[in-house]
């Protein structure tokens, strides 16, 4: 168990939701980095979590910037403090819509450039700030307020495209794992090059479940399945915490659906079909922890 | 030291001699071998800039709008279709205050695919929150390059400049070029808004109705400042390396009963019609506009003015034509001509002023 920081660099005055996650995984990512760090923010939850001009609920340089932008940004900076030899942490902290959709070609071409950086995607399933549209990360089946019969397209498997540009270290978290998280942060900060990890946050008013179970609803995508901890460092894999049980032994993803009311009214074939999705993942997973592919 | 080089060369070697700590760049046409020579000069340790090669314009500028807010000077160049890919990071730089100088060679837009010089993309850029100079020669591409770096970063300014010099007519040719050592000309990079992570605080946060006009305000004034900064750089430059500018270069303007107003390269073409005209006895001038923006103070007095256009705001008129009736109430004669690199000779610019009619457009070499 690492020691955990007591220094907070979120203040008590962040405009998050009631039962916001992401707020409680950027802490821990802010106590993993330590004060000599900048976050770029592209438009996102994080955009409001962190208040209006001219005060900032985060002691942290916080620089907001253009939609599709992000992994660029973070690329003139981290090039600009390697020519005055400054070691600070660039980090992008950016939701599933600016990453997924909008902002993936510049963080294609970060990643590729191997720009000295860590970009966490905190995936909230939905563009979020501007009242739960679909994005990408969208799972099957859940409604938003543009899939209002729910999504009809699978979520797109964002990091099977980050790992194809062979990056020294990619990993997943999840807000209700914050120990795991912790250290995952800090072991990407200590490696050269571009780093990247996709947490899963769960969203209390888009995913429609009461705020008090934000911490379970995280458990229950890790417990099912729907959600997997790992690392893949210099392309080495491997399952952390939960997600290791999980892969011996997993919840139905049923348990997981019918908590939310985002998945009311599902369907028995799209159950059927993200279950399969589920058991599909977990099957190349084991293989990857045994070596096999 | 005296050479011989294009507006590319020029402009990179301006690049070189200011020293960035970091150039962003994606290569488009016809700018492309001012990133090429910057990534020699870089490759070959002339110049100790770290080079990002970016994968589109929108992050070169993105990126230098990342170095810069760390504090250091940075450069891109762009052109046409990347300028406009960029054209949303753009206000983002001036917004945020940030002194990136950029060179754009200025080229149409498609459809058609045409890749020849016209003003409609820097042009379509006016209201970015960017000074906008225009060059005429290969010398002073290089000369307005270095002081770009020095007027951005001017405290009384910080805000980014662009230079534009012609697609091909300007980019390509090749001309000679006197370089200089700038020496102290460009004093070190300050921003005093950059990033410090001993004092945090939020940049480009949510700023309500309350605030936001005020940096709005704030961009119009360090606009306003900016003429008298441009005025200072431009005589510090005229005393250090001998070659005199002006917002607006006059030529055989004083005397004249009619004048030529123009920008970039068909400018200069202005000035050996205005030597034709007045053989014929018409007493003519030229007047290139080469700051756009900050838009320039004209003095016309009673003077008949024909103003050329290489670009076109559609439903509206010549750009140039109609800030210039907006801002000093003549009736130039609107010419557009030039538009996709259509080829404008002198005698063409003569050719305009003998047939000028006060009040009217004309789109050279369209019959219907």
């Amino acid at each position: 168990m690492p020691e955990i920081p007591k220094e907070e660099y979120i203040l008590r005055c962040t405009s998050a939701c009631a039962g916001c996650s992401s707020s409680l995984v950027l802490r821990y990512i802010f106590k993993a980095a330590g004060p000599d760090s900048v976050l770029v923010v592209p438009a996102c939850c994080t955009s409001v979590i962190q208040g209006i001009y001219p005060n900032t609920a985060m002691n942290i340089p916080v620089y907001n910037v253009a939609f599709a932008s992000a992994a660029a940004v973070a690329s003139g900076m981290s090039s600009a403090y390697r020519a005055m030899g400054r070691k600070t942490n660039v980090i992008c902290y950016a939701g599933d819509g600016g990453t997924v959709d909008i902002g993936i070609q510049a963080l294609s071409g970060a990643l590729e450039r191997g720009t000295d950086f860590l970009y966490i995607c905190y995936d909230n399933e939905a563009y979020s700030n501007t009242g739960m549209q679909r994005s990408g990360g969208t799972p099957l089946g859940a409604k938003t307020t543009t899939t209002p019969g729910g999504k009809k397209d699978n979520k797109k498997d964002l990091d099977r495209i980050v790992a194809a540009h062979n990056l020294p270290y990619m990993a997943t978290a999840c807000s209700a794992y914050p120990i795991d998280l912790y250290k995952k942060v800090k072991k990407a900060l200590s490696i050269r090059g571009p780093k990247f990890i996709h947490i899963l946050a769960p969203c209390p008013p888009g995913w429609r479940y009461p705020s008090e179970e934000t911490i379970e609803m995280g458990k229950l995508a890790v417990k099912t399945g729907m959600w997997v901890l790992y690392e893949r460092e210099y392309g080495t894999f491997s399952l952390t915490g939960a997600s290791r049980a999980a892969m011996k032994k997993r919840l139905p993803v049923r348990d997981y659906l019918v908590r939310q009311g985002r998945f009311k009214g599902i369907d028995e074939e799209t159950i059927d079909l993200l279950q399969q999705t589920v058991d599909g993942n977990m099957e190349r997973y084991a293989r990857e922890v045994e070596g096999i592919c | 030291m005296l050479t011989v080089a294009t507006g590319n060369k020029a402009v990179a070697t301006a690049v070189k001699h200011a020293k960035p700590a970091v150039v962003a760049a994606y290569p488009i046409t016809p700018q492309t071998e001012i990133v090429e020579q910057i990534a020699n000069f870089v490759e070959s340790g002339e110049m100790e800039a770290d080079y990002i090669p970016v994968e589109s314009e929108h992050s070169s500028m993105a990126a230098c709008i990342g170095a810069s807010a760390t504090g250091v000077r940075s450069f891109t160049a762009t052109s046409s279709h990347g300028l406009v890919y960029m054209c949303e990071m753009l206000h983002w730089a001036a917004g945020a205050r940030l002194p990136i100088v950029m060179a754009n060679a200025n080229r149409a837009l498609g459809p058609g695919w045409n890749i020849w010089a016209e003003h409609s993309d820097s042009l379509s850029m006016r209201d970015t929150g960017w000074l906008q100079v225009y060059v005429g020669s290969v010398q002073e591409a290089y000369d307005a390059t270095l002081m770009a770096f020095r007027i951005a970063e001017h405290e009384d300014v910080m805000l980014p400049v662009m230079i534009n010099l012609d697609g091909f007519t300007l980019t390509h040719i090749m001309q000679p070029l006197e370089t200089v050592d700038p020496g102290d000309f460009i004093p070190p990079c300050t921003i005093a808004h950059a990033i410090d992570t001993a004092n945090p605080g939020g940049y480009g946060t949510l700023t309500p109705p309350t605030e936001h006009f005020k940096f709005r305000w704030d961009i119009e004034r360090a606009m306003r400042d900016s003429v008298e900064v441009i005025r200072e750089t431009e005589d510090e430059f005229a005393r250090r390396f001998g070659r005199r500018y002006a917002p607006v270069e006059k030529y055989r303007f004083d005397d004249a009963d009619v004048v030529v107003v123009a920008m970039g390269t068909l400018g200069k073409e202005a000035e050996v019609a205005a030597d034709i005209l007045r053989d014929e006895g018409i007493r003519a001038g030229s007047a290139r506009v080469r700051w756009f923006r900050p838009f320039p103070a004209i003095d016309f007095g009673e003077k008949e003015v024909v103003v050329i256009d290489r670009d076109y705001s559609f439903g509206y008129g010549g750009i140039l034509a109609r800030e210039l009736t907006a801002a000093y109430g003549i009736t130039p004669y609107s010419v557009i001509a030039g538009l996709g690199g259509q080829e404008v000779t002198y005698d063409d610019i003569a050719g305009f002023v003998r047939e000028r009619r006060p009040g009217g457009e004309f789109w050279f070499g369209v019959s219907d």
